[in-house]
């Protein structure tokens, strides 16, 4: 508090008001849950009549009747970027929140259940990050049939050891806790100290954590069904768009890609934006600098 | 009823013994005192006296300790520094509540007043704190307590009123009471017998 006041009769005076970490937080939040909103409303609202193939209206350049210009079938690029970027964000989401909880548990069930259970799933983390997740998310995603169901079944089986480890090591610090050891000597079992004190305190980390997951979620999809393993062809999924659409970039048709990849990066960014706001305010040792 | 170390001694891993042979024994209703030098190893001896570590050799024994370690202990420790004894996403009434509902009367008589059951305990003090964490370890199953250097971060009007309070509540419970301290005055002043350690 003395700090904050200080800083405040030392910088405050200059006249240019400087947006704190929670203000900006609050405004790449408010802006990604709005853009994620837009998304998913628009694929609602728009209809399949976008999708549709009218030959007359192939290969045209964005106007104002289509936005996003039309493709080699005359399908109507906005409505097949909106369902697309609808679509992998189901996936990435889906994917990432699946992630998360079975971080969340590996991890406490490292920290809480003895010496054996953490070994085991130490070496099971260790033996997932030591091959690369593409590799293991296509042959996920193969074994499972391809499909969304493959996907996404791939995406929550690879992304979790990184989370995991980051649970466990928060847990086992606080296991060593004068206050967990006193809870141990009240006669509190294991399980009640995980749920009552290890949760709320690996709360916040699971919540960046689940941010940061879900980027990555959405662009393995994407690369995932741009590789040809992921979602079926009819289903309008960004890497599918993306992958076609590099047949018809050397004729010229610059629109086929660059707004589809554009709405990508845009939906990622955003969320890494909110994942990495929300990691410097939940990080105690950054907040009380 | 008794609290006892036969031929306990401590090193970590293969290092240097910290001790050896030490026997200590603590008779209910009994105040002990454990003084010594920085780094003898007092806080040791009480953390294998609590059960928190087990000792390299000899044994501690206690009547009423569960081997698995799942029900309340009858030796009970008090930290030095209760900030770190107490989870500070937790406000003090679960904190207090979490081994026993104790009574109005114990409250009062530590002096803690039932507006610091609302607060969490970055909004309070030390010594409100550590008032907290001792009626916390005083559990109907309780027969010992340990406590470590318990007032040593208070001013001394605080450890008066502290130590008269605990002294009442141990003498009428008839509890066991191990003071670990390196204040020889204190020590003398409260304790019935005090007992050097590592010199």
């Amino acid at each position: 508090m003395i700090r904050r006041h200080m800083l405040q009769a030392a910088g405050m005076n200059t006249g240019i008001p400087r947006w704190n970490g929670r203000i900006r937080t609050a405004i790449s939040v408010s802006g990604a849950i709005a853009l994620l909103a837009v998304i998913m409303l628009g694929s609602r609202l728009m209809g399949s009549e976008g999708l549709a193939v009218s030959l007359e209206e192939r290969n045209m350049a964005p106007s104002p009747a289509h936005l996003f210009g039309t493709d080699w079938l005359g399908r109507d690029m906005l409505s097949r970027t909106v369902k697309g970027l609808a679509l992998s964000i189901q996936v990435g989401l889906l994917g990432a929140a699946c992630s998360t909880l079975i971080a969340a548990v590996m991890g406490l069930a490292a920290a809480t259940l003895g010496r054996a259970a953490d070994r085991c799933i130490s070496w099971l983390i260790d033996v997932s990050l030591s091959v690369p997740h593409l590799v293991m998310l296509i042959l996920i995603a193969f074994v499972c049939g391809g499909g969304m169901k493959g996907v996404a079944i791939g995406i929550m089986l690879t992304h979790w050891p990184s989370l995991a480890r980051v649970v466990r090591a928060e847990a086992l610090q606080l296991m060593s806790a004068d206050f967990v050891l006193v809870s141990r000597k009240l006669g509190r079992s294991r399980m009640w100290i995980a749920s009552r004190h290890l949760a709320p305190h690996i709360g916040p980390q699971l919540l960046v954590g689940f941010l940061m997951l879900f980027p990555h979620a959405v662009l393995h999809e994407a690369a995932i069904t741009f590789l040809g393993l992921g979602m079926s062809p009819h289903q309008p999924a960004i890497g599918i768009i993306l992958s076609e659409s590099m047949r018809y970039l050397s004729t010229g048709m610059w629109w086929l890609a660059v707004f589809p990849g554009a709405g990508l990066l845009l939906a990622v960014w955003a969320f890494d934006r909110i994942g990495g706001h929300l990691r410097r305010l939940t990080d105690p040792g950054s907040v009380r600098l | 009823m008794l609290l006892e170390a036969n031929h306990v001694g401590w090193r970590y891993d293969k290092g240097d013994w910290l001790f050896r042979n030490v026997d200590l024994t603590v008779r209910a209703g009994e105040v002990v005192g454990l003084t010594g030098p920085s780094g003898s190893g007092k806080t040791t001896l009480g953390r294998l006296l609590a059960g928190y570590m087990q000792p390299a050799e000899g044994t501690v024994s206690v009547q009423g300790r569960s081997p698995g370690g799942n029900a309340h202990d009858p030796v009970q420790m008090v930290f030095q520094h209760p900030e770190r004894a107490v989870n500070p996403r937790w406000r003090l009434e679960k904190t207090v509540k979490e081994g026993f509902v104790p009574e109005p009367g114990l409250l009062e008589a530590l002096g803690i007043r039932p507006a610091w059951l609302s607060r969490y305990p970055s909004e309070l003090s030390g010594g409100e704190l550590q008032r907290c964490c001792i009626a916390r370890a005083l559990g109907p199953e309780t027969r010992f307590i340990v406590a470590d250097e318990m007032t040593t971060m208070l001013d001394a009007v605080t450890q008066a009123q502290i130590w008269h309070a605990m002294l009442d509540i141990v003498r009428e419970r008839q509890i066991g009471l191990l003071v670990i301290s390196h204040d020889r005055p204190l020590v003398s002043r409260i304790c019935d017998r005090s007992i050097p350690f590592g010199e």
